[in-house]
């Protein structure tokens, strides 16, 4: 047997490899590689697609069509479930992304992170690459939520499609950065997962993603305008219920937009806040990654 | 030495301070081209600080090493270029195939597109996983891992390799083929090894060895070399009164023995010629006192002996010490104030 194998490598010519400095390209490549890393895993783990639908239908269907019966006079003749459907479009890029986040804390685990980290590379193309792969599976879930806008009487329309898959994108971004930011800190999976628990619980209820952000009590608007999430569920309501056929009334009480002392943000405000916040955490991240040995 | 000019490596006086610890004392030593080098000691010599210092994990304390000609402080880049690492713990991606974890490091260490290929059959053919390049590495076995993980430091074409424990915790079996493939691998690929162990049989494969004790290097040559410096052959008796043994052996012959591994344990030139000796001398009749001998054995000088007389101890026994260490340490913490 080892005779067999040393006769093979006899026969085989050396191929040596003479790796160059490193470059702008090199650093291309190596977010490429990495985000691609992230779909290859993404793609192979069937059963993650699935678990993490199961969240978003959950709230949809159950919880929606549940208070239907109760709500019914306070959404004049407006379906629950169509209501909240742009807060589970965020809400399904939300854990998808915090879950694709978390990768990095079990690549420090089971030791691949080692291999990226003495790579001769700059720690931000390791960042960006995650934060890229990341955003990017989550918005794919995103468009598993958006193909059964149907069944909630939410009309097939180009223009509210590719402004919810954009919207998506954008908050899958900002999440996974901030995912990041955190997961770079924690080195057990147990922790990460109580401190998300902490934190992106709070953040959905808080951000209006299943009650209108007006009218509420003191406390809840000012806990409101300070959740970043809540500027990407308002202009991702709006989108959805500028293509519905519903009254002015309803209108008025169910999509009343985020306002600052009675002025209503504009759409691409909100979506400038969600993208610079997700900007700076990725910022933090790079920050925080580079800084650790 | 070799095509390239210069050492693989060189080091001077290198140190490194954690805290209050000083795990690498100030180790000074050159590692030729194409060399296979043994850093051999006790787990807590200062064996992985020392490694991770030169292929720039840890910044040393004090001192200056060289890699493959360049500063691991001053070019941290070119010395990464220019090293393939295999760690102690595995460091692969189980969820992807054996070629999607090649593939992912030649692209991380920017390989020229058109070598990836022709490289990664390479690398897969040298470690005989040619014909698994698309099984997921989740369902590989330790010895297949380890093995795809020499691939892959390889990937790049390194001038030097560093392999920390590459072989713990595998069988005899795989420990024996691993070091097959990398002599093989360090003739074709003229590269310099650098590796450590605690497993004092794989010294023997190693062109030279420095044996590492208490973040010091004690001693630094060839396998052969070492072991005839000890010279005296290894005789270890059995008895059921040791402190007695050793004293009989103190008086009756001047020899100064000591128990390792439970045993009484001391060098002595021509062994075989002793025993007779010695069986003569420990005789309750002639000499009362003298402890009845339940086994004898005699051994030519192994790097275990060498080990023993540059450190006063077995490896076995040195290993013991972090141990003991960290109990101390946790007896201090716990307000214990047990002090050495």
């Amino acid at each position: 047997m080892t005779a067999v194998t040393e006769q093979k490598l006899e026969d085989f010519e050396v191929v040596r490899v003479q790796v160059p400095r490193r470059s702008f390209a090199s650093e291309i490549r190596a977010i490429k590689i990495v985000w691609r890393r992230e779909l290859i895993r993404f793609v192979n783990d069937r059963m993650r697609i699935v678990t993490s639908l199961v969240q978003p239908f959950l709230f949809l269907f159950v919880l929606g069509g549940g208070l239907q019966q109760l709500a019914s006079a306070g959404t004049h003749g407006v379906d629950l479930k169509t209501f909240i459907y742009p807060g589970i479009l965020c809400m399904t890029v939300m854990f998808t992304a915090m879950f694709s986040a978390a990768s990095i804390v079990w690549d420090r685990e089971f030791g691949f992170l080692r291999e990226m980290m003495v790579a001769p590379v700059r720690r931000s193309s390791i960042v960006i690459g995650k934060c890229l792969g990341g955003a990017t599976v989550a918005a794919f879930q995103g468009v598993i939520v958006l193909a059964i806008a149907g069944l909630v009487h939410v009309p097939y329309d180009p223009g509210l499609i590719l402004g919810a898959l954009g919207l998506q994108l954008l908050l899958a971004f900002a999440i996974t950065a901030f995912g990041l930011s955190v997961a770079i800190r924690i080195k057990q999976m147990q922790s990460f997962m109580g401190v998300m628990q902490m934190i992106v619980m709070p953040m959905y209820f808080i951000s209006g993603a299943m009650f209108p952000s007006s009218g509420l009590p003191t406390w809840l608007t000012v806990l409101n305008r300070i959740d970043p999430l809540a500027y990407a569920v308002d202009p991702m309501r709006r989108l959805v219920f500028g293509k519905l056929n519903i009254s002015p009334v309803a209108r008025h009480v169910l999509d009343p937009g985020i306002t600052w002392w009675g002025w209503r943000m504009p759409a691409l405000l909100e979506a400038a806040v969600v993208l610079l916040l997700g900007l700076g955490l990725l910022g933090v991240a790079i920050w925080e990654f580079s800084s650790t040995e | 030495m070799g095509a390239t000019a210069g050492p693989a490596i060189s080091v001077e006086n290198l140190r490194k301070h954690f805290k209050d610890f000083e795990a690498v004392k100030g180790v000074s030593f050159e590692v030729g081209a194409a060399e296979v080098f043994g850093f051999l000691g006790p787990n807590g010599a200062g064996k992985s600080t020392t490694i991770n210092m030169l292929c720039t994990l840890l910044k040393p304390t004090a001192g200056t090493a060289r890699v493959a000609g360049h500063d691991v402080v001053r070019e941290r880049d070119d010395v990464r270029r220019n090293i393939g690492l295999v760690f102690q713990d595995p460091t692969l991606d189980g969820y992807l195939t054996a070629e999607q974890n090649l593939k992912l490091h030649a692209e991380l260490y920017g390989v020229p597109n058109d070598l990836v290929k022709p490289r990664m059959e390479q690398v897969l053919r040298m470690v005989g996983l040619l014909d698994r390049k698309d099984g997921q590495v989740m369902m590989f076995s330790g010895g297949m891992r380890r093995r795809l993980e020499i691939a892959r430091g390889l990937m790049h074409s390194p001038r030097v390799l560093f392999l920390d424990e590459p072989t713990i915790g595998l069988d005899p079996q795989t420990r024996r083929s691993i070091w097959n493939y990398i002599r093989q691998l360090q003739e074709r690929e003229e590269i310099t090894i650098f590796m450590t162990t605690h497993y004092m049989d794989e010294a023997e494969w190693c062109d030279r060895i420095a044996i590492m004790d208490k973040g010091e290097i004690v001693a630094l040559d060839t396998p052969q070399r070492l072991k005839a410096g000890v010279g005296a052959d290894r005789v270890t008796i059995e008895t059921d009164d040791n402190e007695a043994a050793i004293a009989a052996l103190e008086e009756h012959f001047g020899i100064e023995a000591k128990i390792s591994e439970g045993s009484v344990t001391f060098g002595v030139q021509g062994g075989e010629q002793f025993i007779p000796r010695l069986f003569a001398e420990f005789d309750a009749a002639k000499h009362p006192g003298t402890p009845p001998i339940l086994g004898v054995s005699v051994s030519r000088p192994t790097l275990d002996d060498v080990f023993m007389s540059f450190t006063g101890s077995t490896i076995r026994d040195a290993e013991e010490d972090p141990s003991k260490h960290r109990n101390r340490v946790m007896m201090q913490m716990m307000g214990g104030g047990a002090r050495r």
